[in-house]
């Protein structure tokens, strides 16, 4: 689905970015690989969805609604982001 | 008006028509469908909705599936609910809660929620959901304002939202955890209710006792707290049958959280009246989630929200399809309008119309309704139920229905008014806690006034239009503006806030604040972001989503932010009459 360049590291940043575009004080370091983020940054349904728009827009990625099941935590955003 | 979507007509087989059930209709025939307490002992919700079914021979139907975030299940049968629930009765009991004095849940959709629900009713005392969402400052607030005595809690949700209240709250006595205990001021809750005697009875209960506390926002001061009595369960379980078609056995699934009114009565105590199996799903919202959990679980009525729905859309009729949902007969949707699109969706995608409702936490049942089998106006909230008389009121000219020597006047059909009910149905709350004159207010001409504008067609279906003040609705939660704007007034670079709802696609509105600094702060992005951390900090669920900065809120002479100028402005249309405006300070 996705036939993005990006590294890890970049797609990292991004799910960063993206998410503290809704919690600023979101501290992502502190949180592991396999948190689900929504959870753990309490994302209600509309803060899902700006974080869904915020990634696809930064990554150059189309992001449709069957790809949510691959934007749970931070391993699987970067996976789906990079391509892996 | 102008109708641009096609009726749709309802076959039910060997139903009634909405006309007949409501020339049938009485209170006091809704009311001898259900049990009563044994021995003419009085009317107690917890009884009709859960011992009465054991009673009768159903304890070994399944009451409550909990569906876990994990995917695990978890199966509550009426007679396991029966004696959890006396159990927590007891545990209420043996901590010395006296009837009348409230008890707050704050938690997920999980187990312990249902059980804290009915073990409350049962003790005769009042419970008080707590949507689970809601940052510490709305927590405090509410358990503050409802003189809260115990709290039913996580451990996790403990230590994030209350622990750090506790000195501000003289009256929480005690403070009950699920998941061990978090301090020397928490109780295990799963401790207690293991050594608590079994076998509890539920005291003599008359049907105008207090039994739920709801809060609720305005567009002013603090939150409400409506009180709702035991009685309400014949309004509960009535309209149930007409607006939702719920029948007994059936699997139903509200996907409202029990930490709002819907969730309490018709994602609790209605399906329960009818011994129905009722869906607990603990996860968020997730399309392909929903579906399965629809289909894998034969859900057969199903209530929903329009935010809910119209994200559902998003993914197009065809993952519906994947699905099998042959079992659902009835599906309902309440929280804001839905609108026509949404209606004449269902029938593509569930292969059944969404059925639109219209209530209130004051009204604490469905009010108007698409009766089950009646034909839906895709738009419309539907007609009365029975038992209720519903009316458009002209309005003054501050908006709100016009009382004029204690007498009001009927809207023509067409026309814009205030929508009003005509209290006497038995789930009209009985008044909001401690505040005589703010429930004085809701009422005039004989009428309560719902802040609602609607209209009415020739053929009596009624049509939402907005709210008559100033209040939010974003994703079918009322969120009060002076609440969000109290807590931006602690940050120390604000001196003033305005907050609005502005339109959402998806969610009906979202909070949005205009937030004017104090002298020494600039306007920055880092101070944008530091301002909408606070609030989701401070408020969770009801913090806004957007901030903008305004050093010029629109004030009214008597010094108040014009939040409708503001509205006005967000959405590029004429500001109107301003001659009561002050300019900026």
């Amino acid at each position: 689905m996705t036939n993005s360049t990006l590294t890890d590291a970049e797609a990292r940043t991004l799910v960063a970015e993206a998410i503290q575009r809704i919690v600023p004080d979101a501290d992502l370091d502190a949180v592991g690989d396999d948190v689900p983020l929504r959870a753990e940054f309490e994302l209600d349904s509309l803060d899902f969805l700006s974080f869904v728009e915020t990634l696809s827009q930064r990554s150059g990625v189309g992001i449709t609604e069957n790809d949510y099941e691959h934007l749970v935590t931070m391993r699987t955003c970067v996976g789906f982001l990079t391509g892996g | 008006m102008t109708q641009t979507w096609n009726p749709i007509h309802q076959h039910l087989p060997g139903g009634t028509t909405y006309d007949e059930d409501r020339a049938s209709f009485t209170w006091e025939r809704a009311r001898a469908e259900l049990a009563g307490l044994p021995g003419g002992r009085g009317l107690n919700i917890a009884h009709e909705a859960v011992d009465r079914h054991v009673d009768e021979g159903r304890g070994d139907v399944t009451a409550i599936r909990c569906i876990a975030v994990d995917g695990s299940v978890t199966d509550i049968s009426y007679a396991q609910l029966g004696d959890l629930s006396g159990r927590f009765a007891q545990v209420l009991t043996d901590l010395g809660v006296q009837r009348g004095e409230r008890v707050a849940s704050l938690l997920g959709r999980q187990p312990e929620q249902y059980v804290a629900a009915l073990g409350t009713l049962k003790r005769g005392a009042v419970f008080c959901p707590l949507f689970s969402s809601f940052g510490p400052e709305p927590v405090r607030e509410r358990l503050r304002l409802g003189s809260v005595k115990v709290l039913v809690t996580t451990a996790d949700l403990y230590r994030k939202r209350v622990a750090h209240l506790r000195d501000e709250l003289p009256d929480l006595r005690h403070v009950l955890v699920t998941g061990g205990v978090e301090d020397d001021r928490t109780l295990d809750l799963h401790e207690l209710m293991a050594s608590a005697a079994p076998g509890y009875t539920i005291p003599d209960t008359e049907p105008e006792d207090p039994a739920l506390l709801h809060f609720t926002s305005g567009t002013t001061g603090k939150p409400k707290g409506a009180v709702h009595v035991h009685g309400a369960v014949v309004a509960h379980h009535a309209t149930a049958a007409y607006a939702l078609d719920l029948r007994r056995g059936d699997v139903f699934w509200c996907t409202a959280d029990p930490g709002w009114v819907t969730g309490t009565s018709y994602g609790i105590i209605a399906p329960l009246t009818f011994g129905a199996t009722l869906i607990s799903y603990a996860g968020e919202f997730d399309a392909k989630d929903w579906y399965r959990t629809l289909a894998e679980q034969r859900v057969q009525v199903w209530y929903t929200a329009p935010t809910a729905l119209r994200m559902l859309m998003r993914y197009g009729a065809d993952l519906a399809h994947d699905y099998d949902l042959s079992a659902l007969r009835h599906v309902a949707s309440v929280g804001e309008a839905l609108n026509p699109e949404v209606v004449v969706w269902g029938v593509e995608a569930l292969g059944l119309p969404v059925h639109d409702n219209w209530w209130q936490t004051e009204t604490g049942a469905i009010m108007v309704s698409n009766h089950r089998g009646m034909e839906i106006r895709p738009g419309s909230m539907g007609r009365p139920v029975p038992g209720v008389d519903a009316a458009v009121l002209v309005q003054g000219a501050d908006g709100r229905a016009e009382v004029a020597d204690g007498a009001v006047r009927f809207a023509e059909p067409g026309e814009t008014g205030e929508l009003a009910l005509r209290p006497g149905w038995p789930s009209m709350f009985r008044g909001y806690l401690d505040d005589p004159e703010r429930t004085a207010k809701c009422f005039g001409g004989g009428w309560y006034l719902s802040g609602d504008l609607a209209r009415q067609d020739a053929d009596g279906y009624f049509w939402f239009v907005g709210r008559a003040d100033d209040v939010i609705k974003s994703a079918g939660h009322l969120i009060g503006p002076f609440e969000v704007e109290t807590a931006f007034m602690e940050h120390p670079a604000v001196v003033e806030a305005g907050v609005i709802g502005k339109p959402d696609p998806v969610a009906g509105e979202v909070v949005k604040a205009f937030v004017t600094l104090r002298a020494g702060f600039e306007p920055t992005e880092e101070l944008r972001r530091d301002l909408i951390a606070f609030g989701r900090r401070r408020l969770g669920g009801l913090a806004p989503k957007e901030i903008t900065f305004d050093q010029h809120l629109p004030h009214t002479t008597s010094g108040k932010v014009m939040r409708r100028l503001l509205k006005a402005r967000e959405l590029g249309l004429p500001e109107g009459d301003v001659s009561t405006l002050e300019q900026a300070r």
